[in-house]
């Protein structure tokens, strides 16, 4: 077809589409001309001597404006993104979720893959450090199941540790959450999280503000934090050290207005440090899923304890071994010593008890109990 | 007049008989030398004539040809020096021919006619033995090496004139002799190192008794300062005595590598070789222009502990894997091939990153990217030959102080020692010694397993998603542990303590928890 002899009109949410996808024009420049020119239609039929009068505007970003004018070329990407099932929500859209409009610098548009967010559900951020400890994937995931079950949407961003654990917790249960990433929906960043990329799309969804294509690169990941708390009622910080990227999203939360919720750790411990200090200034502690819940007014479903499970089946020595185990790896030596049976023996009844699902095990020798 | 003598070259872990030929006749006079010599053989042409000159014998101006033969093999080395003289000296007349027969001759001769020391001497001595010979002449410095050997008499020459009137009965030369037995008993009292230095650590002492009693080879991980290195070391001294048969194969190993000498006649104790992690791979395997065994080779019927894994260069560690399945490796060089023995046990150890400390987070920073690569370096084919992984741990203090009696190792050993003979009845008539050689068709014929533990590990099989060869390895880790018991069966303890000494391969070495 040649584009050039049919007149072919756009529709609004391709004249968006457009101007979120020229290179150099960030969020904030569009902010700048669609409340200078009323809509995207307009900033495409501007004429270049109108652009100049804009000051916000370099020489550079006004050609780009100009240059990049081809409707053939925006109306066909634009029937690949909805063909490849990503949904292009502007603000004015009405599955754009409500919460995000109210933040400031609210992205202009977002792109989703998956299902849509629904606005009357609860929602909780689940946010932690990359470089976690077993106790902190553990109760990550503890409480995604928990509030999962009591019907929260679980949000995080798809990173490596505490993030990846929230969302493998509300899968396991068969919850729904969502993943903000800061690059391309189409991309799995780290590519090793690519199961639960997968899986989340059948219950959740991904979001990003940057169009498909776009390659993680360092500088954008704060820019989702934003989102990732706005998406948010609450936010629960799992472990975070006390420089840590986590703490952009509780600053951005604090800014919106949002719930905090911190999970304390050992005094001791670095890797929950940034947990303290949050507490210290007045975040929610949590120790419960309970915690979170009464918060948001909801029925805790079922009051599971961590370390209490029905362990009449077991047999004396494995009640023993079971009982010195905690959330904490502990190796097999110390366990030895606690319970003062041989080696050999305590090794078989961890094997046996992590067959049953009691324990397991982190690291080759280290054993935790299971969470709830 | 033509007359001859005997020496020997080492051949692979062997001595090779070599015949020296010696004529001087009438002629222009001149020295010959034939055979297919290397270099360092021909120069023996002007350190002979030297050291004969300086010992006082007049070597006539005729024309000397020597031949050693079989001339179709390389002679190599500093050994044939002694008998080209002698030979001379022979043809000369200074010897008569039949005091010539039945006696071996080796050594390097210095200008003023003084015999050094050479390597191999013990392979020699024992082929000589082997094919009939009576006497060895050695040099002073090797002779307790070569006296190992009962039955051939071994005598000890500090210079050629001695030799010369030893031949002729003007001089009696007492053979060298070594108490064998007193020797063994020796080394027994000799170990500075045992397992009762070692405090806590319970674990690991279990796998590492685990993985002598089978021949195992055992991966520890821990932390830096856990006593990886410490545990390593003592090893040797819960494996069983050697045996005299089994001493002589290492020791014919250690003559070729130049490692024995009159005050260490013998390997005694089963070999402990560590190689630093900058070895080549031509240093571990074996090799160079003249064959010297490796380190591998060196560590037969010992220990091979390679510590800090991750640490050794990639192909270093790649050639590792088949020696280690073939018990042997094999040199090949332009004229011949050899084979050195490499029946080790490999005891590795490694940190589990570069730090050391993953997966304390509190003292480990890498990022799980750094803790891939780390442990990436390591192939996944060489994981699979490793049976039993373990992890130490730190020692507490309170664990440090507390005054418990800790095993010995003799205590340790005689149970190894009653697993190892389990295993030697019932693999009599299988060409293999261990559990850990047992092959897939073998494992079914001597790890079967009963209904409930069928089904036990079925359930692990499943719930651990472990491979095939994971399976296996379980299977043969069982039986150790079932022959450290004494039973018959495998029953479900030693299948679930089996399972326990896994790796995790699949979370720990994508650096994954």
């Amino acid at each position: 077809l040649e584009w050039g002899e049919i007149r072919l009109e756009l529709t609004n949410n391709e004249y968006m589409y457009w101007l979120c996808n020229l290179k150099g024009i960030g969020n904030r420049k569009i902010s700048i001309l669609l409340n200078t020119f009323g809509s995207a239609k307009e900033v495409y039929h501007a004429k270049e001597d109108t652009l100049r009068l804009m000051q916000e505007l370099t020489e550079k970003d006004r050609c780009i404006l100009l240059k990049n004018r081809d409707i053939g070329r925006i109306h066909i990407s634009y029937a690949n993104l909805l063909e490849k099932g990503i949904y292009f929500l502007t603000k004015e859209d009405n599955n754009y979720p409500e919460r995000l409009k109210n933040i400031y610098d609210a992205p202009n548009a977002l792109y989703l893959k998956g299902n849509l967010l629904k606005n009357e559900k609860k929602t909780i951020a689940i946010v932690g450090a990359r470089n976690c400890s077993g106790y902190g994937i553990e109760t990550a995931r503890y409480f995604a199941r928990e509030l999962s079950k009591a019907g929260l949407v679980v949000i995080s961003g798809l990173a490596r540790g505490i993030d990846k654990a929230a969302h493998e917790g509300a899968l396991q249960v068969g919850g729904s959450t969502y993943a903000v990433l800061g690059c391309g929906i189409d991309i799995c960043y780290p590519s090793e999280n690519i199961e639960v990329y997968m899986k989340m799309m059948e219950n959740g969804g991904i979001l990003s503000e940057y169009p498909p294509g776009v390659s993680p690169i360092p500088g954008l990941f704060p820019m989702r934090n934003r989102i990732i708390s706005g998406l948010a009622d609450g936010i629960l910080v799992v472990e975070a050290k006390e420089r840590s990227g986590s703490l952009i999203t509780v600053d951005c939360a604090l800014d919106q207005g949002k719930d905090v919720f911190a999970v304390p750790g050992r005094i001791m411990d670095g890797l929950s440090e940034g947990c303290h200090n949050l507490i210290k200034n007045g975040a929610k502690i949590v120790t419960k899923s309970k915690d979170i819940l009464e918060e948001f007014q909801l029925e805790c479903l079922n009051n599971i304890q961590i370390l209490k499970k029905e362990n009449n089946l077991l047999e004396t020595n494995e009640k023993i071994v079971y009982a010195s185990l905690s959330l904490e790896p502990k190796h097999i030596d110390h366990i030895v010593n606690e319970t003062k049976l041989s080696v050999n023996e305590v090794l078989g009844i961890l094997v046996k008890l992590e067959l049953m699902n009691y324990t397991k095990q982190l690291g080759n020798n280290y054993y935790t109990a299971t969470v709830g | 007049m033509f007359c001859k003598t005997y020496c020997a070259a080492v051949h692979g872990i062997d001595g090779l008989i070599v015949q020296v030929e010696a004529d001087v006749s009438d002629g222009l006079p001149c020295f010959d030398m034939v055979g297919y010599l290397a270099a360092e053989v021909r120069e023996a042409k002007e350190r002979v004539r030297i050291a004969l000159k300086n010992s006082t014998f007049h070597l006539p101006p005729k024309h000397i040809t020597i031949n050693l033969s079989p001339a179709d093999i390389r002679k190599e080395g500093t050994a044939f020096d002694f008998p080209i003289a002698i030979a001379i000296l022979a043809a000369s007349g200074y010897i008569p021919q039949n005091s010539l027969n039945d006696v071996l001759f080796i050594g390097e001769l210095s200008l003023n006619g003084e015999l050094g020391r050479v390597n191999g001497v013990l392979p020699i001595v024992y082929s000589a033995f082997k094919q009939g010979f009576k006497t060895c002449l050695v040099p002073v410095e090797n002779v307790k090496e070569g006296a190992v050997v009962e039955g051939i008499e071994v005598v000890g020459i500090s210079c050629l004139s001695q030799a010369v009137e030893y031949l002729n009965g003007e001089r009696l030369i007492e053979p060298g002799y070594v108490d064998i037995d007193s020797l063994f008993e020796q080394s027994f009292k000799d170990c500075d190192v045992d397992f009762s230095d070692l405090v806590g650590q319970q674990l690991v002492k279990r796998a590492v008794e685990i993985a002598v009693s089978g021949m195992h080879n055992i991966c520890i991980i821990g932390p830096p300062g856990a006593g990886k290195t410490m545990i390593a070391k003592r090893i040797p001294t819960i494996m069983p005595d050697l045996t005299f048969e089994e001493s002589m194969d290492i020791s014919k190993v250690y003559s070729i590598a130049g490692l024995l000498s009159n005050d260490n006649v013998l390997v005694q104790s089963r070999p402990f070789r560590s190689p630093h992690h900058t070895i080549t791979p031509v240093a571990l395997t074996g090799g160079g222009r003249i064959p010297r065994p490796g380190e591998i080779s060196l560590a037969s019927g010992g220990v091979l502990f390679l510590d800090e894994l991750p640490e050794f260069k990639k192909d270093t560690l790649e050639v590792l894997r088949q020696p280690m399945e073939d018990k042997k490796v094999t040199i090949a060089r332009l004229n011949y091939t050899f084979q050195y023995p490499t029946n080790f046990m490999m005891v590795s150890s490694m940190n589990p990153c570069s730090c050391g400390y993953y997966p304390d987070r509190n003292r480990c920073n890498c990022s799980l990217n750094q803790v891939k690569r780390y442990l990436g370096k390591i192939s996944k084919p060489l994981l699979d030959r490793i049976d039993i992984y373990i992890e130490a741990m730190q020692i507490d203090y309170n664990e440090l102080i507390q005054e418990k009696t800790e095993e010995s190792s003799s205590t340790i050993r005689v149970r190894v020692m009653k697993a190892r003979e389990i295993q030697l009845n019932r693999f009599r008539k299988e060409s293999i010694h261990f559990n850990s050689e047992l092959s897939s068709k073998l494992i079914e014929k001597y790890c079967s397993l009963d209904e409930e533990e069928t089904k036990l590990i079925e359930h692990a099989y499943r719930k651990f998603n472990l491979s095939v060869r994971g399976y296996h390895r379980i299977l043969k880790v069982a039986r150790t542990i079932a022959d450290l018991d004494g039973s018959e069966m495998i029953m479900l303890k030693h299948l679930t303590e089996a399972i326990g000494y896994r790796s995790i391969d699949q979370k720990y070495w994508s650096g994954e928890r």
